[in-house]
């Protein structure tokens, strides 16, 4: 009798764990899924319900309604330019400071990396950034999405950690060659930290292509600076106030009056999808490097 | 009689050279007199000309800082002197030198509202909540993921468990919300009422008793996964003899658990928690922002949308500065209270 329950106990357990994992990941996807369902599904037949795991009624007009759509097409077109903008830009920065805050000769280390964390733990606020970015005359300007979020005082502590792990014969090898520090950053060093500069790009990209805020407060005036995030901020704010009169057939009528073969509702799923899609496709190829740099960040940062 | 021949040789040689070398023997003293003054003064000046050398060497690493510490200053430190508006009755056109100063009358104002401890209290509620309710499911996350053997299956549940956390908030109070709706397409309610526990469809999303839960579950929902790689890693550092020798000592599965690797990762959830007891005044903004809205005001409002209402909405931007130098001013409390002890109380730095 015991022999048989220690042979069972590890059998019931992993088939046990098994299936909560595979809840888990039903409960991670589903969401999802049942969002690219609706999206591709009439826009009209969605309204029944009822749809759960494939499209009833299978038609991608709310796509094409989103394709068409100016302001939308507008909103992703500025998505996708700050997202590269600011990658790239932000990549190289960190990199900069990470790299003269790594050579330990540098005269005034201690001083500019205190410089730089105390932004990490002190900020304005709200209210003063907003009169901030006035005086400066950024409101209702593209450079407001890249320029205050530009130093990311902690993908520079991650670059940092990593660029000390490098030997010092590197640099020092190409300066007794000749090279300048800049030199020596961008021939050398540089090319040594791929691995930390995928994982800070894909935190670059994400979070500019995840913001909204920003054009919540700044550019909310200017439709030619909108973006996805805050078309689909705007979409949710205006179904949720919908819902919350309480009143679906109020509302249903007000979709129904509307000539069109799309409801908000699938409008909105189809949006979804399309913000979400670049960084479904992108991210499970960065996830080997990702998970090195959050070790690296939350040891040394 | 030879040795003093060669003497006389010798002596007639210097002197030769000597008469030839007069001229450059003089400036050799010279020199060498005006290197020994010299030597007295560098002995003073010789850490300056050694600072210069040294500015003069890292001349480009100067070059390359120096433009971001500016970029820095002007977008991180510039801010802080709006903080003056919290003690003034700022009106934008006269600017921060010709707004009134009115003391700690606007704090006096935040301390009387009524709406501002509402919000404190929301803040707090939800932030423990999360952080409480949030721990203990990674952690338990973490260790059944740790009992997966096979690597591939490891790694699927890893990268579909990641996945939500790259989802901005607006997505994901979007899936949220369709989820949770009460029209035909709210799953959870189609669910209860097949289920039969539930006779009408409630009104999740509108009901004051469940904002909080919905809050902590969506925070579940994005960040399970993601806060479980640091876990992981720990419980990968730990000592696989002790595992060992605790199955010779006949430990079962949950012994084993309980008794070595939680002990084991023990500093690591110690640092996470104290850390994230940092940031207790931060929540998500989302959440409150979009979820939140008309029915379930009273326990949605958190600090930081407090701040947007007053400060931006009604235009009274120093009570709102006000309200934001109160949630900064206990933030930086805590994160340095909190960062000094994690240093000093556990063997990982953090800093």
């Amino acid at each position: 009798m015991k022999k048989k329950n220690i042979k069972m106990e590890p059998i019931l357990f992993h088939t046990f764990n098994t299936i909560l994992m595979i809840l888990i990941c039903i409960m991670m996807l589903y969401p999802f899924w049942n969002t690219i369902v609706v999206s591709f599904n009439d826009a009209m037949d969605s309204l029944k319900g009822g749809i759960t795991l494939w499209p009833r009624k299978f038609s991608t007009y709310s796509y094409e309604t989103v394709f068409k759509n100016e302001l939308l097409l507008t909103a992703a077109i500025n998505s996708v330019a700050r997202t590269v903008i600011s990658t790239v830009l932000g990549v190289f920065v960190s990199a900069l400071i990470g790299f003269v805050l790594s050579r330990p000769e540098f005269l005034w280390r201690k001083f500019v990396t205190a410089f730089f964390l105390v932004t990490m733990y002190v900020s304005g606020g709200l209210i003063p950034t907003y009169f901030l970015i006035k005086d400066l005359h950024l409101l209702n300007s593209f450079w407001v999405y890249i320029f205050p979020t530009l130093i990311s005082v902690f993908n520079v502590i991650i670059v940092k950690s990593f660029m000390q792990q490098l030997p010092d014969s590197l640099v020092e090898a190409g300066k007794v060659d000749g090279a300048g520090y800049f030199k020596c950053f961008l021939h050398i060093v540089l090319p040594c930290c791929k691995p930390v500069l995928a994982t800070v790009g894909l935190w670059c990209a994400v979070g500019a292509w995840n913001q909204w805020f920003d054009t919540f407060l700044y550019c909310s005036g200017e439709s030619r600076l909108t973006t996805l995030q805050y078309e689909m901020m705007k979409m949710l704010s205006s179904a949720m106030n919908a819902s919350a009169q309480r009143d679906p057939a109020a509302a249903l009528a007000g979709q129904m009056s509307s000539v069109t073969m799309v409801t908000p509702a699938s409008m909105r799923a189809a949006v979804t999808v399309v913000a979400a899609v670049p960084i479904l496709v992108v991210y499970p190829f960065l996830q080997k490097y990702f998970v090195k740099g959050v070790m690296l960040g939350a040891v040394k940062g | 009689m030879q040795g003093k021949h060669t003497m006389k040789k010798k002596s007639a040689k210097q002197r030769s050279i000597e008469k030839k070398s007069a001229k450059q023997r003089s400036i050799e003293k010279k020199s060498s007199e005006s290197k020994y003054v010299e030597k007295q003064y560098t002995e003073k000046q010789l850490r300056w000309y050694k600072l210069i050398g040294k500015y003069k060497s890292q001349k480009e690493l100067f070059f390359m800082i120096i433009p971001c510490m500016i970029f820095t200053f002007i977008f991180c430190y510039m801010p802080l002197r709006g903080w003056i508006m919290a003690f003034q009755n700022f009106k934008p056109g006269k600017g921060y030198r010709g707004s009134k100063f009115v003391g700690l009358q606007q704090f006096e104002f935040l301390f009387k509202d009524k709406t501002f401890w509402q919000s404190l209290r929301n803040t707090l509620v939800m932030s423990t909540m999360n952080l409480v309710i949030g721990t203990v499911v990674a952690l338990i996350f973490a260790l059944l993921l740790n009992e997966i053997r096979q690597v591939g299956r490891k790694r699927i549940v890893q990268t579909i468990s990641y996945l939500p956390h790259f989802l901005s908030w607006i997505i994901v109070c979007s899936l949220a919300a369709d989820i949770l709706s009460t029209t035909n397409s709210g799953v959870v309610n189609n669910l209860l009422l097949k289920l039969g526990i539930i006779d009408s469809p409630i009104l999740f999303l509108g009901t004051k008793k469940y904002f909080w839960w919905i809050y902590v579950l969506i925070n579940i929902w994005k960040e399970m996964g993601w806060n479980t790689i640091i876990y992981i890693a720990a419980m990968a550092g730990i000592d696989q003899s002790l595992y060992e020798a605790a199955e010779i000592d006949g430990a079962n599965r949950y012994q084993k658990m309980w008794h070595i690797t939680l002990p084991g990762i023990r500093p690591t959830i110690i640092v996470i928690l104290i850390m994230n007891l940092g940031w207790i005044l931060n929540t998500s903004f989302e959440i409150p922002y979009l979820l939140g809205q008309g029915l379930v005001l009273d326990v949605s409002e958190t600090l930081d949308l407090f701040v947007l209402r007053y400060g931006i909405k009604n235009g009274n931007f120093s009570l709102g500065t006000a309200g934001g130098l109160f949630k900064s001013f206990i933030s930086i409390i805590l994160v340095s209270a909190t960062t000094w002890f994690a240093n000093h109380k556990s063997d990982e730095q953090i800093m």
